[in-house]
């Protein structure tokens, strides 16, 4: 299996600087440190697409060129086919996005054989967001995953609060959501990331429970568990009643809690929810994230990644810093 | 100009544009449905009947999504022709924006509709269903089909682009609930005395949901071909987040979910689950 820290590194800090920005360059700009590292996956710059938001890459193949990211992460896959939730599954609420898709997916033997040839081509890491029902179904997933060329690492979703079985149950009871995570990473060798609800009375107790069971990365937050109702027909928004809550509306929320679990745990952290701007992605690195996931931003405009990207280029040469790694954790209170 | 020329040029057209649109001409032409026109020749050139595109409808990150729409027409010299109605807060912003205002969409997207060439066909619209209908109805009369156009409404008031219907040449048929043109009743009702005595080779509907479901019964009764345009809540309009799903049914009765926004907006009518 191909490591990413076989890939050409981008790292060209030390270059000469002083070069204007260009909005439409291929390459990042020099004398300016994107990259960074998490779980040992070299990925040439922070910035993620969220899982469930960006399908399996190829629907976005117009907008986003998928070797400019970070990494690539896919829709949760679970073992067997998921039909999802019934419509309707969205609503839109002030500044957010109320969602209960319901974890619908082809399953783990379509994905590995229609989607993943496809995701193979591209050289930024590749992440697999997994979900199982039980215990079982986690540690079959991550076996079977890593035995599929291509898989760079793991994700391990504790926390749809859209399904009735696993899903946000593994990520509120700390003891099951250690289990979850020795399970897979007693089934694979390739790094694990674990992504916690901020549906817990504390995350950092979920978050330390997961890193002691060996968790090598964190993402947070996944949604917030919210609903709407629509007064004339007296019936929820959503057919499953209630749904998970993301876009700009949450991002204070997701902020303050990536800040308290970068504060607990030493493992690294992608921080995500409401991301929309390159400003915004800057506030999850200063408050301690180490890479950002973009999602809800794609839905409303399909090359928020590309432009958030640029945009951290060019904060960066505005600032006259060199590497974006200064600026992790680097709040100032 | 060269094969590999000609090639190049078929696949940069069959690829989904987002850009800035210029609004040529916004006006209200009902109680609360607007026109408007804007100017986007590269989508225009591209776009088939039953395509929608995705609105942004705001400035700020409040409404954060955008609303699908479907084309209501082609204008001259590149022009995308939609008519709406102001629901919320989305299509509210929209109204506002004047001739000169810059509009950010996303498109053409969506499957379209069938479209046959020197055939008998129905086009049944109800309401606001009327909007991808004239679309393929000019589309339809270019290709050389004989098209009866059943148009129900709430009542006259409420029966928008007659004159355009008129004019472009279709045999227009009329139905409001109150009576005041046409026959008295819903569209399908009238649809269904001209089924008894004229053989369709293909009929295309579009409107409220029950009204979609007694054409897709009699479609079935009548063994014609039929598609349907649907509508449904919609989030990224590119097939990824699946949030827009349908009922379907396949041949052996199974149920699943297939997004409106890539496996639509047009169905077999035949395929909807109308009870899902």
């Amino acid at each position: 299996m191909e490591q990413a820290g076989n890939r050409p590194a981008v790292n060209l800090k030390g270059q000469a600087g002083g070069v204007p920005f260009n909005p439409h360059h291929q390459e990042t700009a020099p004398g300016v440190n994107l990259a960074v590292e998490i779980a040992g996956l070299r990925l040439a710059n922070p910035v993620l697409p969220a899982s469930g938001t960006f399908g399996f890459g190829a629907e976005y193949a117009p907008f986003v060129e998928l070797n400019r990211l970070g990494a690539i992460v896919v829709k949760t896959i679970t073992l067997h086919p998921t039909p999802g939730n019934p419509p309707p599954r969205l609503t839109e609420t002030y500044s957010g996005l109320l969602n209960s898709i319901g974890l619908q997916n082809p399953g783990l033997e379509v994905f590995i054989r229609e989607k993943l040839p496809y995701l193979r081509q591209f050289t930024p890491p590749l992440i697999v967001n997994i979900a199982g029902r039980t215990i079982g179904e986690y540690a079959e997933l991550a076996a079977r995953l890593s035995e599929a060329a291509g898989v760079d690492a793991l994700e391990v979703n504790i926390s749809c609060p859209n399904v009735r079985e696993g899903g946000i149950v593994f990520g509120t009871v700390p003891a099951m959501a250690a289990r979850v995570t020795a399970a897979v990473k007693g089934n694979t060798p390739l790094p694990v990331i674990v992504k916690l609800t901020p549906n817990v009375t504390d995350i950092t107790v979920v978050a330390r429970a997961v890193v002691e069971a060996g968790a090598d990365a964190l993402s947070l937050i996944n949604t917030l568990q919210g609903m709407a109702i629509d007064i004339d027909t007296r019936r929820p928004a959503l057919a499953s009643v209630v749904g998970g809550l993301s876009g700009p509306a949450v991002k204070p929320v997701a902020l303050y809690n990536v800040w308290r679990v970068a504060r607990t745990v030493k493992v690294p952290l992608i921080g995500m929810g409401g991301i929309m701007t390159a400003r915004d992605a800057i506030e999850f690195l200063l408050a301690g994230a180490t890479a950002v996931a973009v999602g809800t931003a794609s839905l409303v405009n399909p090359g928020a990644l590309m432009a958030i990207i640029a945009g951290l280029e060019d904060y960066l040469l505005d600032q006259g810093l060199a590497d974006i790694r200064d600026l992790i954790g680097a709040l100032e209170i | 100009m060269s094969n590999k020329i000609k090639i190049f040029v078929q696949r940069v057209k069959v690829l989904i544009q987002n850009l800035e649109a210029e609004v040529l001409a916004s006006c209200r032409v009902g109680a609360d449905v607007y026109l408007l026109r804007l100017q986007a020749p590269t989508i225009a050139e591209i776009a088939r009947p039953g395509q929608f595109v995705h609105v942004r409808c705001s400035e700020t990150l409040d409404p954060l999504l955008r609303r699908p729409l479907s084309i209501h027409d082609i204008g001259d010299g590149g022009g995308l022709v939609f008519l709406y109605q102001v629901r919320g807060r989305g299509t509210a912003w929209l109204a506002r924006q004047q001739a000169g205002s810059r509009i950010d969409i996303l498109g053409p997207l969506g499957r379209g509709f069938t479209l046959t060439t020197n055939k008998r066909i129905a086009l049944v619209a109800g309401g606001l269903g009327i909007v991808p209908l004239l679309f393929i109805a000019r589309q339809a009369l270019e290709n050389g089909n004989q098209v009866d156009f059943f148009y129900g409404a709430r009542d006259r008031e409420r029966l928008y682009q007659r004159e355009t219907l008129q004019a472009m040449g279709v045999n227009l048929l009329l139905a409001t609930d109150d009576g005041s043109a046409g026959f008295r009743g819903p569209v399908t009702k009238l649809w269904e005395q001209y089924l008894k005595e004229r053989r369709y080779e293909r009929a295309y509907a579009c409107g409220p949901r029950e009204e979609l479901a007694e054409f897709a019964h009699l479609a079935a009764r009548y063994d014609i071909p039929a598609e349907v345009s649907l509508e449904e809540r919609m989030a990224c309009g590119l097939g990824a987040c699946r949030g827009c799903v349908t009922t379907l049914r396949d041949t052996t009765g199974n149920r699943y979910y297939e997004n409106v926004c890539t496996g639509g907006p047009v169905f077999d009518a035949a395929a909807v689950e109308w009870e899902g």
